[in-house]
């Protein structure tokens, strides 16, 4: 177990990087502390796995230093390092049993005979695996060979921690839950570090203490997924997490209100009105479907046009339209109908504005 | 699905059925005819029973070309297989240097066979050839002509020269389909080389091994062109393969009944020899527990 410290790590798989969009990860300053639960979150192609590679080993990074528990293991290969890394597609050696699997990390390592046969059996039974031990782990189902892949990091004394690229992606969506319970489970009784990387925000929200949002190279915010959803720290965070995203509007600042496209104006509280002044960055406004508030009759807020309403059984989600833009907005099953128009109150708690993308307040 | 009331349906297949009966099935009736009849001329021939099997069966002539046949045939083999898996595993993976090994290891494969043949015949000539030349400036007294072994040798080693590109080939295919986490997580599990090569891309690669072992083997064991055109089966009977040995038994000979008796036997023999084969090696994996 071990706290991974990255100290201005960039990587980029360019000989020689020029511009911005040349480098897979952007420089990134980032503690994980021990025995905590990450999830690493993002879009396909934002440099999730390149990150994980990077602590792992597996990539040396272009630029920065990688510290466990303080000491540089930067020039060091992935064997040296003590870390278990689960990959999208189950890893397991064909040829030998479930029990020799388990065992050819420990094996590998000339550990002695009765030790691998102790250590074996207990990860077997901490992941169900007992039953199987003597059988051809080419023979199991995705979900077992993917529990040999995670035994294989597990087997091994004091792993620094385990690392997930994307690990549920072939496992059948029923199971998929039985193994993250499983995961926290472990995560629970072992207290190792675990870092999960996934572009499914459910995945990443369940199973995560504390989430880790990246976009294009860079973290853009960490946080618990409370954090997330009530204050994303910047738009795209907004948008990706949440279903559907934020809705955002381009504004201006005039005195103490916002005024949207078409007029409409929008109080905000005078301290973030404050910290936005000195910016020349583009303005939006950021509020989540979840909290805008319709009324049907129009009597308060900004008037809006309802365009269409989808019933998700407990719930209706309504496209308005508000000046040039859409705004969807979360109402209750038994709320009022809409009728053509209506207009939309937005509670000050839940409005965020955002300069350049990030949050002001 | 219903039935249909009546068979038309064979109708189509009847195209099928005249062109397989036409390239296939009357040709080896043909043989099949010729094994059990003594032929004294055209439209004149008597049925002899197994008569031609027992003679063939019986054959001093038959049994040293069997014995020569199986021997090259197992030489070959364990020097191609592991040759060509050395060769796989030494290739470039990636950049320029992938494709020029990939024409380099091809071209052998793209040389018709007797001119192969004869590529080598110079080759290996003592007086002219490079090769041959070569190996007496060592100071050995080498002539492929003349001594039995030395046409053995160079035999084996055109042969491991023309073929073993295939091996390589198919086991480099295998070892590019092993996907980069293999490779990964062998790493992070601190595996060895050897360990590497033993738990993953061997068995990674046992499909397209079995392929090229089936291949080598059927194509060795009726290797034909180029010796004949390098030694012409000699010196003496010493490098006299079992095509050969049918060659001359039907063409030379024109004995026909015999040499159709023994095309039969040859053919159930690399049917047989391909069928353990394969079983062993598809057994190979799963064998090991149940």
């Amino acid at each position: 177990m071990a706290r991974i410290e990255l100290d201005r790590v960039a990587h980029s798989y360019m000989d020689t990087p020029r511009g911005e969009a040349d480098w897979a990860l952007r420089r990134l300053e980032h503690v994980w502390e021990d025995g905590g639960a990450y999830a690493l979150l993002g879009p396909s192609g934002c440099g999730k796995t390149t990150l994980l590679n990077v602590i792992s080993g597996l990539l040396q990074p272009t630029e920065g230093r990688i510290l466990y528990d303080g000491q540089d293991v930067t020039a060091l290969a992935p064997q040296q390092r003590n870390i278990a890394q689960v990959f999208q597609f189950p890893v397991i050696y064909d040829t030998m049993t479930v029990a020799e699997n388990l065992a050819f990390p420990l094996r590998n390592r000339k550990f002695d005979r009765d030790y691998v046969a102790r250590r074996v059996r207990e990860v077997a039974e901490m992941l169900d695996l007992a039953g199987d031990l003597d059988r051809r782990a080419e023979r199991l189902g995705a979900d077992a060979k993917q529990k040999i892949s995670l035994g294989r990091g597990l087997v091994r004394p004091n792993v620094a921690a385990i690392l997930f690229d994307e690990p549920l992606t072939v496992i059948d969506p029923q199971l998929k839950w039985h193994l993250r319970r499983k995961l926290k489970q472990i995560h629970e009784a072992s207290n190792i570090t675990l870092v999960y990387v996934t572009h499914d925000q459910n995945e990443a929200l369940t199973f995560a203490e504390k989430v880790v949002v990246m976009y294009e190279g860079q973290v853009v915010q960490i946080g618990t997924p409370q954090e997330l959803f009530e204050a994303p720290g910047h738009t795209f965070v907004g948008y990706f997490i949440g279903s559907p995203g934020m809705n955002l509007l381009p504004c201006t600042l005039d005195g103490g209100e916002a005024v949207v496209e078409g007029g409409g104006r929008i109080a905000l509280p005078e301290d973030v009105v404050a910290r936005a002044a000195g910016t020349n960055a583009a303005l939006e406004l950021g509020i989540r479907p979840e909290f805008l508030r319709f009324d049907p009759r129009g009597r308060e807020g900004l008037p809006v046009l309802v365009q269409a309403v989808e019933d998700l059984g407990n719930y209706k989600i309504l496209s308005l339209r508000l000046g040039e833009r859409t705004m969807k907005a979360k109402v209750a099953e038994d709320s009022e109908p809409p009728g053509e128009a209506g207009s939309l109150v937005f509670p000050a708690e839940w409005t965020k504005l955002y300069a350049g993308g990030h949050l002001v307040g | 699905m219903e039935k249909w009331p009546d068979n038309k349906a064979w109708f189509l297949v009847l195209p099928v059925v005249v062109l397989v009966c036409f390239s296939a099935i009357i040709p080896l009736m043909t043989v099949v005819n010729y094994s059990v009849q003594d032929i004294l001329q055209p439209g004149m021939g008597f049925f002899v029973g197994t008569e031609w099997f027992e003679r063939i069966l019986h054959d001093e002539r038959l049994h040293g070309a069997l014995q020569r046949q199986v021997l090259f045939s197992l030489t070959v083999l364990l020097i191609e297989m592991p040759l060509g898996i050395a060769i796989a595993l030494a290739l470039p993976t990636r950049g320029w240097g992938v494709s020029a090994c990939l024409v380099l290891l091809a071209l052998p494969l793209l040389i018709p066979w007797n001119v192969v043949g004869t590529i080598w015949q110079i080759f290996a000539r003592g007086d002219i050839g490079l090769g041959g030349a070569a190996v007496k400036a060592l100071g050995l007294n080498y002539n492929y002509t003349a001594s039995a072994t030395d046409a053995w040798i160079t035999v084996v080693i055109m042969e491991v020269w023309h073929w073993t590109p295939l091996v390589a080939l198919l086991a480099y295919a295998g070892l590019r389909a092993i996907p980069d986490a293999f490779y990964q997580a062998a790493r992070i599990d601190g595996a060895s080389a050897w360990a590497v090569f033993r738990y993953i891309q061997l068995p990674k690669m046992r499909g397209v091994l079995t392929i090229a072992l089936l291949l080598r083997f059927m194509d060795s064991f009726m290797i034909y062109t180029e010796p004949f055109v390098l030694t012409g089966g000699g010196p003496g009977n010493a490098t006299t393969f079992l095509s050969q040995f049918l060659t001359r038994l039907a063409v030379g000979q024109f004995d026909l009944g015999p040499a159709a008796a023994f095309s039969i036997v040859y053919f159930l023999i690399i049917l047989v020899f391909s069928w353990v084969f394969y079983q062993a090696l598809e057994g190979m994996g799963k064998g090991a527990s149940k």
